[in-house]
């Protein structure tokens, strides 16, 4: 693990909470406005809400990122579970499979600047985001 | 973390303590709806002033409440959201559509004092 990394295993509904405030303590430090901050740990609650309600378990990475004069925040949801077999659908305002909302994953596309997706039937997912301190 | 419910004449009162998990969330809507029950409650003021984010699950929570407590024929009012996490909560697309909300506890309790004086 290299420094300024933090990886919160999500198991339940307790690890969506804890790692989410990671997350906020995190942009904090990174010096994230108050606001961006709540914007970063919303996206990470659902994303890691999406590993509870499909997968059961998986892996939330936070990392800094820098590039060129920008620093940033990277979230890394990773799980080994069903994966999604119709992305483009996941993605579209209003729909679920799970009984939840569904706006979990367009959702967190509009909270973050980057959004990437990689999930095949059978093979888990993983979705990675970034924000930009502006 | 449970969430104390207070009791003040026919208002129910809840105050999240500090970031709630669903399954706090979930305990929370039962014993809100067995106490309007018990207490033949006509208002529920929920205060998520302390909640740090309003993900899918909680607005949905928060909805259901707010549904479940007027089937019973009472009134529910959020109260106390945070700036920050109403503007997450519009980039997300969450809604609390048919549900009261006001600023704080004040406001709340001004708001149910209105509607139960025009309703008698």
């Amino acid at each position: 693990m290299s420094a300024g990394e933090i990886r919160v295993s999500i198991n339940s509904d307790q690890d969506i909470v804890s790692a989410r405030q990671k997350g906020r303590m995190m942009a904090s430090e990174l010096g994230f406005s108050p606001g961006d901050a709540t914007l970063i740990a919303t996206a990470i609650s659902e994303l890691a809400r999406n590993i509870v309600s499909y997968a059961r378990k998986g892996q939330i990475t936070l990392k800094m990122v820098n590039s060129l004069n920008r620093q940033g925040i990277l979230v890394v949801a990773a799980d080994d579970g069903p994966g999604i077999a119709d992305i483009r659908q996941a993605l579209r305002d209003g729909f679920s499979t799970s009984g939840s909302l569904g706006l979990g994953l367009p959702g967190v596309r509009r909270l973050m600047d980057e959004f990437e997706i990689n999930s095949e039937p059978g093979r888990g997912t993983i979705v990675t985001v970034k924000k930009w301190k502006l | 973390m449970e969430v104390p419910i207070l009791k003040q004449g026919a208002v129910l009162i809840a105050t999240f303590q500090a970031a709630l998990s669903d399954a706090d969330l979930n305990q929370l809507r039962m014993g809100l709806v067995q106490q309007v029950v018990k207490f033949r409650s006509r208002a529920v003021i929920v205060d998520v002033t302390a909640m740090d984010v309003m993900d899918s699950f909680a607005s949905r929570t928060l909805r259901e409440i707010a549904h479940m407590i007027r089937l019973r024929g009472a009134e529910t009012v959020i109260v106390g959201i945070q700036p920050e996490v109403a503007f997450a909560m519009v980039q997300l697309g969450l809604t609390l559509e048919g549900v009261a909300t006001a600023l704080d506890l004040e406001e709340g309790l001004a708001y149910l004092n209105e509607k139960f004086k025009t309703a008698n």
